[in-house]
């Protein structure tokens, strides 16, 4: 997998927020994809009744995924397509690598993929001698910068187009220009040449149905399509929990999909891919398989507390509206998944322990849920992650991870059940605030465990007397 | 009118120890309605921070206790969202496995009241004759407006004061940054934060903040004593008794 850094997610949040060019580009993002899904959500016949069917939809293909799967995979092999089911990355890579050895290929495409990302397909293609060429023009501009995607749909958010001008420099050789349509066009040239050379095609699944037992891509550029008819071979990637049962549950997610991750009716161009191209086609691939992966996901379905996350289409409205993200961008959070749902998934994915900054860092404000085209409780899931690091779960290989945090919560559990001691705590402590820094009435420096309140704000003083003891009085 | 009715205060711990006026002024707009008040005085945290901080059995505690101390009362009114959200939301889900409790938790959630939807949808009052000669600014707290689903009540009650022109900022519904515990433990994310919701502050040209929840209040009012801005920042039952 690409490298999972979720320890470093402090330091690198806080480079971010100094990042004034990411500062402009996270605020642009937000500014003008937030609203505009919102809108979108309220302007459906059904409003948002249709996120809580899809919903239900979502969480009807989680609780039969065995029987969708199977009837998914029959019904591909009897197209004459391959279907693979991949335990773990591990698996899923060498399943691809077998196929590029056989057919000796040097070059291939990919359509925008994020569980691609997640299996870290293109370091294991290139140390294996194949050249691998990010067709969707964020990715391509990422991997040509030797970085990663810091947005699920948008990958180069984070990159200016003067920066962009300067890689293109840099790279592709052409002579330096920001000017968009002129930097789309140098890309196009380049990957052109590519999609008419490539030996294999990689791509992503945006969505799968069981009824039909076709998987759909959906793409703004055009690319995917290219990526996944003019090679010879389709390799497509999905994560199994990605399937609905019937094309009418499709057709509600299909209609959320492109509203939540682009603010768009729907996307430019829409693929159903079902198998190999027939005899009687001229277009399409020779050799079509589908690679679904588990890789903790069925840990995560095991568990009901969790399950409810594998309902995520990943289109990245979260992203969209979340304050933290909005200021910390994708990178720092070091791992494949970002923004709340990165938050949930990748702790479930990889370690709670390792990655508990992910979910603690989170303000669980809850726009994440409004925004969300299934309607995902994130916020839920947030708290119960914390929960796992408070108190600890052997499920979860986690034991409580700040004994300090239970001290001082164990005493307060304590202070709180009895008023008089709770009373005691406060004189204790409006006495102890008075050789603490102040002025006008307002704290510069709290003591630990409190210092970071007052890193950048001010504290209004503990009060002379409580709202109760004025009430005892007045009731004398 | 309201002679028969009467209401018991559910005093968020801010409230009681930081911004017990807060609380003053509360008192005085039941008793202008001519609504009785009580106040149990052995009240203390309904258990929020624990239980946005992953400590389920330190905030089960507080919801058996609050459970016990409330569970009499006809209704319950506090002035704070969020923790209406953690007694009328999160207390039943605590209890999920323990029916008893669940369904005292579910009866006291039942009659808990965030003191602006009190008083705008039950009590169906919006004008006290306040009067304040300024422009305000109104922010909206994430679990009252999300959880709670709180909204106009508060600029309800504001277009009544006199002389009080409102001013919607940008973003309003947008997280302060506050955030319980993430203030203390991410503080450059949070001030990040805060600092965007400073700027649509000062761009709507308000003088007043005002808001639902002192969490939020003080969270603003922290950042804008440090960096010196003359903005003041007003719970809205202190609004409503000027």
């Amino acid at each position: 997998m690409t490298t999972i850094s979720t320890e470093h997610y402090k330091n690198k949040a806080k480079e971010a927020i100094k990042d004034d060019v990411l500062q402009s580009a996270l605020a642009g993002l937000q500014n003008r994809l937030g609203p505009a899904t919102a809108a979108m959500y309220k302007n459906l016949p059904e409003g948002d009744e249709l996120r809580y069917k899809a919903h239900e939809v979502r969480m009807f293909a989680l609780d039969n995924l065995d029987m969708l799967l199977e009837q998914l995979a029959q019904k591909i092999r009897q197209r004459g397509g391959n279907v693979f089911f991949a335990r773990d990355q591990k698996e899923a890579v060498n399943y691809c690598l077998e196929i590029t050895r056989r057919r000796k290929a040097k070059l291939a495409v990919k359509g925008k993929s994020m569980v691609s990302e997640e299996i870290g397909l293109n370091d294991a293609l290139i140390k294996d001698g194949v050249k691998a060429v990010e067709t969707d023009l964020g990715e391509y501009i990422v991997q040509l910068a030797g970085e990663h995607p810091s947005h699920i749909i948008a990958p180069a958010i984070h990159k200016t187009r003067n920066q962009i001008g300067s890689l293109f420099e840099e790279k592709l050789g052409i002579s330096y220009t920001n000017d968009p349509p002129t930097l789309t066009k140098a890309a196009r040239k380049h990957l052109r040449d590519a999609f008419l050379t490539a030996d294999i095609g990689f791509s992503g699944c945006n969505l799968a149905c069981a009824e039909t037992g076709h998987i759909t891509t959906l793409s703004n550029e055009g690319n995917i399509r290219l990526a996944t008819t003019l090679p010879k071979v389709h390799v497509a990637i999905m994560g199994m929990e990605r399937i609905v049962a019937s094309l009418e549950d499709h057709d509600a997610l299909f209609r959320l999909l492109s509203r939540g991750a682009a603010a768009q009716n729907l996307a430019g161009y829409v693929s159903y891919i079902g198998g190999p191209a027939l005899d009687s086609e001229i277009d399409g691939p020779e050799e079509f398989h589908l690679v679904i992966l588990d890789n903790g996901r069925s840990k995560i379905l095991a568990d009901e507390e969790f399950k409810e996350i594998l309902c995520c289409i990943r289109c990245a409205a979260c992203l969209n509206v979340c304050p933290v993200y909005g200021k910390i961008g994708g990178h720092s959070y070091g791992c494949t998944y970002t923004g709340p749902i990165g938050a949930v998934l990748t702790p479930l994915m990889t370690d709670i322990g390792q990655s508990k900054d992910l979910f603690q860092g989170e303000s669980l404000c809850g726009a994440c849920q409004d925004n969300c085209p299934v309607n995902i409780n994130l916020p839920r899931m947030l708290l119960a992650l914390r929960a796992k690091t408070a108190e600890g779960d052997p499920r979860w290989n986690i034991k409580p991870s700040s004994p300090v945090e239970k001290f001082i919560f164990s005493i307060w559990s304590k202070l709180i059940s009895n008023r008089k001691a709770y009373d005691f705590f406060f004189r204790l402590a409006r006495f102890g605030q008075k050789i603490l820094p102040t002025k006008n009435g307002e704290i510069r420096k709290l003591p630990p465990p409190f210092s970071g309140w007052t890193l950048d704000r001010d504290m209004q003083q503990i009060a002379s007397k409580s709202f109760i003891q004025k009430w005892k009085e007045t009731q004398k | 009118m309201n002679r028969n009715k009467s209401v018991t205060l559910f005093i968020q711990c801010l409230v009681d120890q930081i911004y017990p006026e807060v609380g003053d002024a509360m008192v005085a707009v039941f008793q202008k309605l001519g609504i009785s008040v009580n106040c149990p005085t052995e009240q203390t945290c309904c258990g929020q921070s624990a239980y946005n901080s992953g400590y389920k059995s330190v905030s089960k505690t507080a919801a058996k206790r609050f459970i016990e101390i409330f569970e009499k009362s006809e209704v319950i009114v506090c002035p704070s969202g969020s923790c209406v959200d953690m007694v009328r939301n999160h207390y039943p889900s605590l209890f999920r496995n323990e029916p008893d409790w669940h369904s005292r938790a579910e009866n006291v959630g039942g009659k808990t009241y965030e003191f602006t939807e009190y008083l705008v949808d039950v009590l169906k009052v919006e004008d006290f004759g306040a009067s304040f000669k300024e422009k305000l600014t109104y922010h909206d707290s994430c679990h009252l407006l999300r959880n709670i689903g709180v909204k106009d009540q508060p600029r309800k009650l504001i277009s009544k004061v006199a002389g009080a022109e409102l001013v919607e900022m940008g973003n309003s519904d947008k997280c302060c940054g506050f955030g319980g515990t993430f203030s203390i433990k991410y503080p450059q994310i949070s001030t990040a934060i805060l600092d965007e919701k400073l700027d649509n502050i000062m761009s709507s040209g308000a003088t007043t903040v005002v808001g639902c929840d002192v969490g939020c209040l003080m969270n603003i009012q922290g950042r804008l004593s440090r960096k010196k801005l003359p903005i003041k920042t007003m719970h809205i039952a202190q609004l409503l008794v000027q």
